[in-house]
């Protein structure tokens, strides 16, 4: 058994778990924060995308015990008082359809805007949609997710 | 997964010593080509040795006329890194152009090269610019480390602690990425380097990554895309799968390589 211990969403847990836990069966089953949804499990289809230390990583190609020490932040974290204004943009721009990669979206949406940013670059239409090239939507809901996207770039 | 027991060493001395007490451990660094194979239980390690732990083996920094990168250093710091867009552009967008954002954020170079993976990026510019790779116990040139597909010259319990670039006067590279998983289904790496012309190209060779002898010959009298284009591809000894057979990789060694050459003007 490995002993987990980290902050999740501002919050120190501490677990015993087995060494070859994943970091998103640890979010989802030991936590039971499943919004971190897990689609593929082979680290393509960016649905698990949670932000470990700041970074947008998939949390379904991680081991648990190896994030042990680290800051991870789900999409249950970004809400604080009101909605992040990533989760109001896809609100207002209808940024999905059935919902399933949505978390992944968000999150890796907030890992682009922040690096964009950071990089003094822009975050264009064509950015995002090369960005995005690791979260699939199953539905194909691309251009309203581009277009929450946009939106949430403009007021973050 | 099958189960298995993690460790997270703080000196190389340490993750050695682990890797040596049993004949089943296995180097972990981004994971993010052990992780999957362990879910596929294609392997089961008893013992996974993480070597991020280890500060010396993270990071970038210039040696004389070399970049000198750490094992662990991610994908996404290379991309980024000031120093590798200035000296070396061409290491930089091949690192940018591997998986998607969330992958580089973990996968590292060292965990790239150990794999060698016939369809990765990395080891198109470690034997086109003729690296070296640093190991716990030794110094390799690129040439020697590569021994065909997933297969390389590393001992079980021998460590990559850093790849040696030299600086190159120029060079390019450009990959046709598979549409759906995005990896190298041919990359094609051109340098011209003080010993004359490399060509390295990953993801169409049976063995693994390769030099091209009629590209270089070509290249070093003109360096130019008419140049590369002029060089006759053989399909014999190039991967033939699902996506594409050796005759389709041949053609799109010739059209890398032009776009690799035109990468560097």
């Amino acid at each position: 058994m490995a002993k987990i211990e980290m902050k999740v969403n501002g919050r120190a847990v501490s677990r015993d778990v087995p060494d070859a836990t994943l970091l998103s069966e640890f979010l989802r089953e030991e936590l039971r924060l499943t919004g971190t949804h897990v689609g593929c499990d082979t680290s393509q289809c960016g649905a698990c995308v949670v932000h470990i230390d700041g970074k947008a990583v998939k949390s379904c190609t991680a081991l648990a015990a190896a994030c042990s020490g680290s800051e991870v932040t789900t999409v249950e974290g970004l809400a604080n008082g009101g909605l992040h204004p990533m989760q109001t943009a896809f609100n207002d721009n209808h940024g999905l359809q059935c919902g399933f990669c949505t978390p992944g979206m968000i999150m890796s949406g907030i890992d682009m805007v922040n690096r964009y940013k950071a990089a003094g670059r822009e975050l264009t239409e064509e950015a995002i949609r090369h960005e995005l090239e690791g979260n699939i939507c199953r539905c194909t809901g691309y251009h309203n997710i581009v277009k929450s996207i946009q939106d949430a770039a403009a007021k973050m | 997964m099958y189960q298995t027991k993690y460790h997270k060493p703080d000196s190389l001395e340490a993750a050695i010593a682990l890797l040596s007490s049993s004949d089943e451990a296995k180097v972990l660094a981004g994971g993010h080509t052990l992780l999957p194979t362990m879910k596929n239980h294609l392997a089961a390690p008893s013992d996974v040795v993480d070597i991020r732990g280890i500060a010396n083996l993270h990071g970038i920094c210039e040696d004389g006329g070399s970049i000198v990168i750490g094992a662990t250093t991610t994908h996404a710091e290379v991309a980024d890194s000031a120093l590798v867009l200035s000296a070396c552009p061409a290491l930089a967008c091949l690192a940018a152009g591997i998986g998607d954002p969330a992958v580089r954020h973990a996968g590292t170079i060292g965990g790239s090269l150990a794999n060698n993976d016939p369809a990765a990026d990395y080891p198109a510019a470690a034997l086109g610019l003729g690296a070296t790779i640093v190991t716990s116990q030794r110094e390799l040139p690129a040439e020697d480390f590569f021994d065909g597909m997933f297969t390389t010259a590393l001992e079980d319990d021998e460590i990559i602690t850093a790849i040696r670039f030299p600086k190159a006067e120029a060079a390019g590279y450009a990959k046709f990425p598979n549409p759906a998983s995005r990896y190298a289904m041919v990359g094609v790496f051109v340098a011209k380097t003080s010993g004359g012309v490399r060509v390295a190209v990953t993801g169409a060779g049976e063995d693994g990554v390769f030099r091209h002898d009629g590209l270089e010959a070509a290249l070093a009298g003109e360096f130019s895309p008419e140049a590369a284009g002029s060089v006759g591809i053989s399909p014999d000894g190039l991967l033939s799968d699902l996506h594409g057979d050796a005759e389709y990789r041949a053609n799109l060694i010739s059209v890398m390589a032009k776009r690799a050459v035109k990468a560097v003007a």
